[in-house]
């Protein structure tokens, strides 16, 4: 691992590429332009590529590849090795933290980012944000020059105009001039701006986040009077309360929570399960997400009752101050046995709150936690992370708001927004592109020239953080100085660029700027006698700076805090029905609209893709005349349209309904309905902005209606069946049975061989590697981190919104989600399961295939032979698992320079005619073997990682050789809990699972008196 | 047998005849005008052969994806169309050469239209698995076993590689068979062509025949041998195909009851489309003489017989489901196809396949030539949706619940399929209009002349 900024190597990439490209009758098919596959092939267009192809077609036969030079390099590069990729330590930033990750570089181009192993946000495992960051990078559709007025100016042009503007200003102490930004972590950055503040004192810098935290610091700040950072210790935490959060898969932290929790949950052996115990997880929410589909008990509440249930909990816990409000019992048991568990497990127990629940509920929650002596322990808090105006409005909301007054008071007179897109993201009665035109001079800065960057009149290509030198903060405060790894792919620079141009220094570099800050830093974390040099290096090689994790403070709870926080809280009541807003799983506020990966992203529990709604329970769809859930895809081809009413406004949008989805209670998704995103994000979804107040971001308890409008809108959901009709696919069962009786807990481990055959031939040994994976259900949350590291490792393409409809998206490995309870309308538990390739040893697909396309290594490896294939699909269709996927198109996209840089060179770009699945990440066994090879030794255990693997954050899948006995994998497979789906069929899977083991209450269970988990007998859709 | 032709249940050849009205009324079809209605017929074939082409062009430029197919129903159309028009063709093989060999007289007259439709359904099936695939360019030399520079051979293993022996055979012993059948007729025709151009074609095609006994003589024994080849075809050809399903692992396809359920399915969709296409030209060229109320009533017997075999494949489908245990298999025959999403094409086959063919236990309907053609016609569709219910039904719910969805055909699965029909229809049209649809020499074998001279000789 270098600091060396790597150059392009375009000579090489090239070559790289033309050798992977088919030769075949090209049409235009790329993910790009996926959307518009089936639709708009009119008869013009038809003919010109039937004539194309029909010249190109002959050529098939006796292709010429086109003459290629292949030069040396003059100097060879320090540790380049052609063919070897690189990996560079550096940080991606979500939300302004940092999740520290290794950038995979392949001759200059940076195509796979995988966890950085010691990075505390990471420790290995990353979200889908981070492993769909690449494809940001070789987006098209970023916008690659500077324009001013829309047309295309020179950096040099706008130091000279911001270098006049900014001595102007300065004269005048910086009045009217408004810097906005997203949330800032970086040192530097930070540091720049304060400088400037600090020069132009009557300069602003404002703070906009359309999806922040703002909540969860407001409640913070009124319980502890300061502000503050919380930080989850999940591996010290016996019982823990979700409120309303999603902590395993959304949030800068979410990979490290999501490894913490596991650590505490994922016991095979029954010995250790009983020695060590296992944590458990109550959630209470209105929409179900990734963490309250692997809670232990999950109580769906409308945000009012949620409300009512933290006031009822802090009450009965004996949170000073806190009574039970008035007929607040109806989910007495639950609140009881939850405080038992909570009080029983005091000092190791949490109570953890969403961002977007209010701030009541987190002061709630704090007090909570302080009386039950968890903080310090299970939850810590430091200084906030991220940097903050001094003197600046208490949240973002209110700075914004404030920018946005100033602005139509006509008090702005230049504003420079970087790596935001306000007009997107204000609120609906903020019109801030009605109000931009009051100022002087706008300034834009970000990846796209989006809607912001059509009102203003300067427009700045942001560098993507794998362009430019950065440094950012985690969620601890640990901070990275990120190092690029290629040099900016259009005219792009960083924020800090743009302020040292207002600070008068246009050209510096950035690394420059950036040193410059850590040398006024580094004093005291450095050692003296190392220089700084030797700091800076091993900062950068080791992808943090050492010792930068902000200390714990010692917090004390206001007083009257829990008081004053209860008494709203509890007096609180809806009028009919709720709406809440929440960010999208995988668009989150719409910043990552344009990323194709994302947009094709099954959402974890309702399976959409390209598309939000409005979702619901089937209950309160059925109520509102919209029929019951139906079964098969007429859910999605033909999902109800509705107006949906809040107050004045109103807006059209397709109803999805969700099994488990609180009664009473809607849910829309933010980040779609983009106008100027790029050609993957306009015209996907819908904008809810119009519906959402400043005043209620996230809630709406009153004046909500809906009716059927008549028409139906067709979405796009990869999964249209629900239930497992019976099926024993996902095995699970209850601890406490699973300690009686480990052998049969609903797990049912197979004993003796069930392959009767009639052959009498000798079976393959398998005497070298035998690769076999396991999935462990139990830690499984369902995230989508594999399914996307699985399309940046192994060059899958998107195919968009018509062609998912139809059924024919390509993910290697899917995550199949199936409800258990009795109907659509009592769901007792959701389930994920990760169906890849399994690898069977008597693979069902290699017989019938008429051209051995598909064909058995002797590592028992189930090989596909693109080049050899021809297409008849007789494999998928013998396949019991349906986990081929069929290039029915050319989906990949053949033609965009910039996509092709992104591909990883060690996997084929298979074309179109040709089936492809899983490969276990052959090039990566491959890379083990010549390595291990090389060296006269047998491949390690635990050397070959998969993608899916390797990004899973809360491990739960191992690959190895399930032919050595000591392997972790074997260790895995031995484990009473391990079963095979379908097993009765005899392919014998190289993948097996572990079956899910929950940790209910059994007082709560005994209250209820519902099953907490038990073989589903749900038939419903 | 002698007075055979004044009965007129029973009689295979209408009264009056003598070999020169015979040969008159047959090759005056060929060599008088063509007829308005036929110039009607050929341009709707040739419309859908525009069709044909077309559809063919889009699928093989733009990709497999133009049709209805996903993952799971990975197979559709194509496949569905494959069997029905192989099952077509069967009942010509089945009438030259098992009935041949049954030494069934009644089958003289309808032989050579049955082997020409063979020849033409077979020609539209092989359009299928070649179209098929993803990569078209690629299929047709890939899944031949040759020695090649690749060094890689087929997989024997898979039931495709067996679908490509059995229809290329099928395809190369029908076209043979019905060639040498035509061999003495195209010889007649050379006779009697009144221009020189028609004297060449026609002497080119009958490759010198003269009609010697030792022409004759060799002619019989190759027949005959070509008979023997053929038999076991109508059998395994079918059977072979039926592999492809049930030497899969899939619920509903995985059934040892395929192959003679499907050579069954083949006769009866075979003699459907015999009676669908004789009928109407029966009338039109006055044919009655040729192909008598007789011939009809056999093909209808044979189709109710073949029908109720087809019926009771079904019912055992039911049988064997429940009787394995196997929650899966029970699941897609009998709960999947008669409640599931497309229970509708199941209601339609089961009334195509089995209500509709009882009619035809009543005399009335068997000797009713419209009866026919109404319940060929059903018969015919039938057997399409049979396949569908095969392909399709198994295909959307397997295993797992989570890869469940749906198929609809798009309208290039309808193009190219009506576009064989078109080119069907074309094919069969041709051959009426240039070649003796009724072969002369061995219409005259039914002649009481005949008889006579046999029993002169006998």
């Amino acid at each position: 691992m270098k600091d060396a900024q790597t150059p392009t190597a375009p000579a090489e990439a090239q070559t790289e590429h033309s050798r992977t490209a088919p030769s075949e009758a090209p049409t235009k098919h790329g993910p790009r332009h996926a959307a518009e596959l089936s639709s708009s092939f009119d008869r013009r267009r038809f003919l010109t590529v039937a004539g194309a192809s029909l010249g190109l077609a002959g050529l098939t036969a006796c292709t010429k590849q086109p003459s290629e030079k292949i030069v040396p390099y003059v100097r060879q590069p320090e540790e380049i090795v052609p063919g070897k990729p690189l990996f560079f330590a550096t940080a991606t930033t979500f939300l302004g933290q940092a999740v520290g990750v290794l950038a995979e570089s392949h001759m200059g181009r940076p195509t796979k980012v995988e966890g950085h192993p010691d990075h505390p946000a990471s420790l290995g495992g990353t979200d889908l944000l981070a492993q769909a960051s690449v494809l940001d990078l070789y987006d098209p559709d970023r916008s690659q020059a500077i324009t001013y007025q829309r047309r295309i100016r020179s950096w040099d042009a706008f130091a000279s105009e911001i270098l006049s503007n900014a001595a102007a200003l300065k004269a005048i102490g910086g009045n009217g001039l408004r810097i906005l930004t997203g949330t800032v972590t970086s040192p530097t950055l930070a540091a720049l701006l304060h400088q400037l503040l600090e020069e132009m004192p009557q300069a602003r810098w404002h703070q906009f986040e359309p999806a922040g935290a703002d909540n969860a610091r407001a409640g913070i700040r009124q319980a502890y009077g300061e502000d503050l950072a919380p930080r989850l210790d999940l591996t010290r935490a016996d019982v823990v309360v979700a409120i309303d959060s999603d902590f395993l898969t959304a949030g800068p932290a979410a990979a490290r929570y999501a490894k913490d929790f596991a650590s505490r949950r994922q016991v095979r052996d029954p010995q250790a399960l009983e020695r060590e115990g296992m944590s458990r997880l109550y959630a209470v929410d209105s929409m179900p997400t990734a963490t309250s589909t692997v809670a232990d008990h999950r109580l769906a509440l409308s945000p009012t009752e949620v409300a009512h249930f933290t006031v009822a909990l802090a009450a009965r816990l004996g949170v000073d101050g806190v009574t039970v409000p008035a007929g607040g019992d109806e989910h007495a048991a639950w609140v009881e046995e939850v405080a038992a568990d909570l009080e029983a497990h005091a000092g190791n127990s949490l109570v953890v709150a969403g961002d977007y629940v209010d701030p009541e509920i987190h002061t709630l929650v704090c007090a909570i936690n302080s009386h039950l002596g968890n903080v310090g322990a299970t939850v810590t808090y430091s200084d906030p992370v991220e940097a903050w105006p001094a003197g600046a409005a208490a949240d973002q909301a209110s700075s914004f708001a404030e920018l946005y007054t100033d602005i139509v008071d006509g008090k702005v007179d230049t504003l420079i927004m970087l790596g935001t897109n306000p007009v997107y993201g204000a609120f609906a009665d903020q019109s801030f592109a009605a109000a931009l035109p009051r100022v002087r001079l706008t300034v834009h800065h970000g990846l796209y020239a989006d809607e912001t960057a059509e009102h203003c009149q300067w427009h700045i290509p942001a560098a993507h953080f794998l362009e430019h030198w950065n440094d950012s903060r985690a969620y601890d405060g640990t901070a990275t100085i990120g190092q690029p790894l290629i040099e900016p792919l259009y005219a792009g620079k960083s924020a800090i660029a743009i302020v040292a141009a207002l600070l008068g220094r246009p050209f510096v570099a950035d690394d420059e700027l950036i040193r410059e800050h850590w040398q006024t830093q580094a004093g005291a974390d450095m050692n003296e006698a190392e220089g700084f040099e030797s700091f800076w290096r091993r900062s950068i090689h080791d992808g943090m700076v050492a010792g930068t994790a902000l200390p714990p403070k010692e917090v004390t709870l206001a007083a009257g805090a829990a008081e004053a926080a209860a008494g709203p809280l509890a007096g609180r009541s809806a009028s009919g029905l709720e709406l809440i807003f929440r960010p999208d799983p995988n668009l989150f506020d719409g910043r990552f609209a344009n990323n194709s990966w994302l947009q094709e992203c099954p959402r974890p529990i309702t399976k959409l893709t390209w598309d939000n709604a409005l979702l619901m329970s089937p209950r309160t769809a059925r109520e509102h005349g919209l029929g019951d859930l139906v079964s098969g895809n007429d859910q999605s081809k033909q999902a109800p349209l509705v107006t949906l009413t809040v107050g004045n406004d109103s807006l059209e949008v397709p109803v999805w309904m969700v099994p488990g989805h609180a009664d009473g209670t809607l849910t829309l998704h933010l980040g779609y309905g983009r106008t100027r995103g790029g050609r993957v994000a306009d015209g996907s979804g819908f904008d809810v902005a119009l519906l959402r107040a400043s005043g209620a971001p996230w809630r709406v308890s009153s004046e909500i209606d809906f009716r059927p409008s008549g028409g139906t809108y067709a979405l796009a959901s990869t999964q249209d069946h629900h239930s497992m009709e019976g099926r024993h696919l996902v095995r699970m069962a209850d601890r406490e049975d699973y300690l009686h009786d480990p052998e049969h807990a609903g797990a049912q481990h197979h004993h003796g061989p069930i392959d009767i055959s009639l052959m009498d031939g000798e079976e393959f040994p398998y005497d070298g590697y035998a690769w076999g994976m396991t999935i462990d259900l139990t830690a499984c949350t369902g995230c989508n981190a594999c399914l996307v590291a699985c399309q940046s490792e192994n060059n899958i393409p998107p195919v968009g919104k018509d062609e998912v409809m139809l059924g024919r998206e390509m993910h290697w490995i899917r995550i199949d989600r199936y409800y258990q309870g009795e109907d659509a309308d009592h769901v007792n538990a959701i389930v994920h399961q990760p169906v890849a390739c399994m690898h069977c040893e008597q693979a069902p697909c290699e017989v019938v295939c008429p051209v051995a396309a598909t064909a058995h290594s002797d590592e028992g490896l189930n090989d596909m032979i693109y080049n050899r294939c021809v297409g008849t699909r007789y494999c998928s269709n013998n396949c019991p698992y349906k986990v081929r996927r069929f290039n029915f198109y050319l989906y990949q996209d053949f033609e965009t320079p910039s996509l092709q840089l992104g591909r990883n060179p060690d996997v084929t770009v298979r074309s179109r005619g040709v089936m492809e699945k899983c490969t276990y990440c052959v090039q990566r066994i491959n890379q083990a073997r010549i390595e291990a090879k090389r060296e006269g030794r047998k491949i390690a255990d635990g050397e070959i990682v998969t993608a899916c693997q390797g990004v899973c954050p809360s491990d739960a899948i191992v690959f190895g050789d399930a032919g050595d006995p000591e392997s972790e994998v074997s260790i895995a497979k031995d484990s009473p809990l391990d079963f095979t789906v379908l097993e009765e069929l005899g392919n014998r899977p190289r993948t097996t699972y572990t079956g899910r083991i929950r940790n209910p209450n059994p007082k709560l269970v005994a209250r209820l008196g519902a099953p907490a988990s038990s073989e589903e007998t749900t038939h419903h859709g | 047998m002698a007075d055979a032709t004044l009965d007129v249940e029973r009689r295979i050849i209408g009264p009056g005849h003598d070999s020169d009205s015979v040969t008159r009324q047959i090759s005056e079809i060929p060599y008088g005008t063509t007829p308005k209605w036929i110039f009607a017929i050929w341009a709707v074939g040739l419309v859908l052969v525009m069709v044909l082409l077309m559809s063919i062009a889009k699928l093989v430029f733009v990709g497999t994806g133009v049709w209805g197919l996903n993952v799971p129903v990975a197979w559709g159309f194509a496949i569905i169309n494959l069997v029905w028009w192989i099952g077509i063709g069967h009942a010509g093989t089945l009438i030259s050469a098992i009935l041949l060999l049954l030494n069934q007289q009644w089958r003289t007259s309808i032989n050579r239209f049955a082997e020409a439709m063979t020849l033409f359904a077979v020609s539209c099936a092989v359009i299928f698995p070649v179209l098929h695939v993803g990569r078209p360019w690629l299929a047709p030399y890939w899944l031949l076993p040759y020695p090649n520079t690749m060094g890689v051979w087929p997989n024997f293993r898979s039931p495709l590689i067996w679908d490509v022996f059995a229809i290329s055979t099928y395809f190369m012993v029908s076209a043979l068979f019905w060639y040498t059948g035509l061999v003495p007729d195209l010889a007649t025709m050379r006779d009697r062509a009144k221009n020189r151009w028609l004297r060449i074609i026609y002497g080119v095609l009958s490759f010198g025949w003269r009609g010697s006994a030792r022409h004759w003589h060799n002619y019989e024994k190759a027949y005959l041998l070509l008979a023997g080849l053929s038999t076991p075809l109508v059998l395994s050809v079918h059977s072979v195909i039926s592999f492809d399903f049930s030497v899969s692992q899939l619920p509903g396809w995985h059934a040892t009851i395929f192959p003679p359920y499907f050579v069954a399915g083949a006769i009866f969709a075979g003699f459907a489309m015999v009676l669908l296409l004789t009928i109407p030209v029966r009338k039109a060229f006055h044919l009655e003489d040729f192909i008598t109320s007789r011939h009809l009533q056999n093909m209808a017997n044979l189709m109710l017989v073949t029908g109720l075999i087809v019926s009771y494949g079904y019912a055992s489908e039911f049988f064997f489901a429940w009787y394995s245990g196997n929650p899966f298999e029970i699941f897609a025959i009998a709960e999947n196809r008669p409640f599931g999403p497309y229970q509708y094409h199941w209601m339609s086959l089961i009334f195509c396949n089995f209500i509709a063919i009882q009619a035809l236990w009543f005399k009335k309907v068997r000797t009713s030539p419209l009866a026919l053609f109404v319940i060929s016609c059903i018969v015919t569709v039938g057997m399409w949706l049979e396949r569908f219910v095969i392909v399709v039904i198994s295909l959307h719910r397997d295993f797992l619940p989570s890869s469940w969805d749906m198929f609809t055909g798009t309208r290039w699965d309808w193009g190219l399929y009506l576009g064989t029909v078109g080119f069907f229809l074309c094919m069969m049209f041709l051959f009426v209009r240039f070649v003796p649809m009724i072969a002369m020499f061995e219409m005259k074998t039914l002649l009481p002349e005949a008889k006579v001279k046999e029993d002169a000789h006998g």
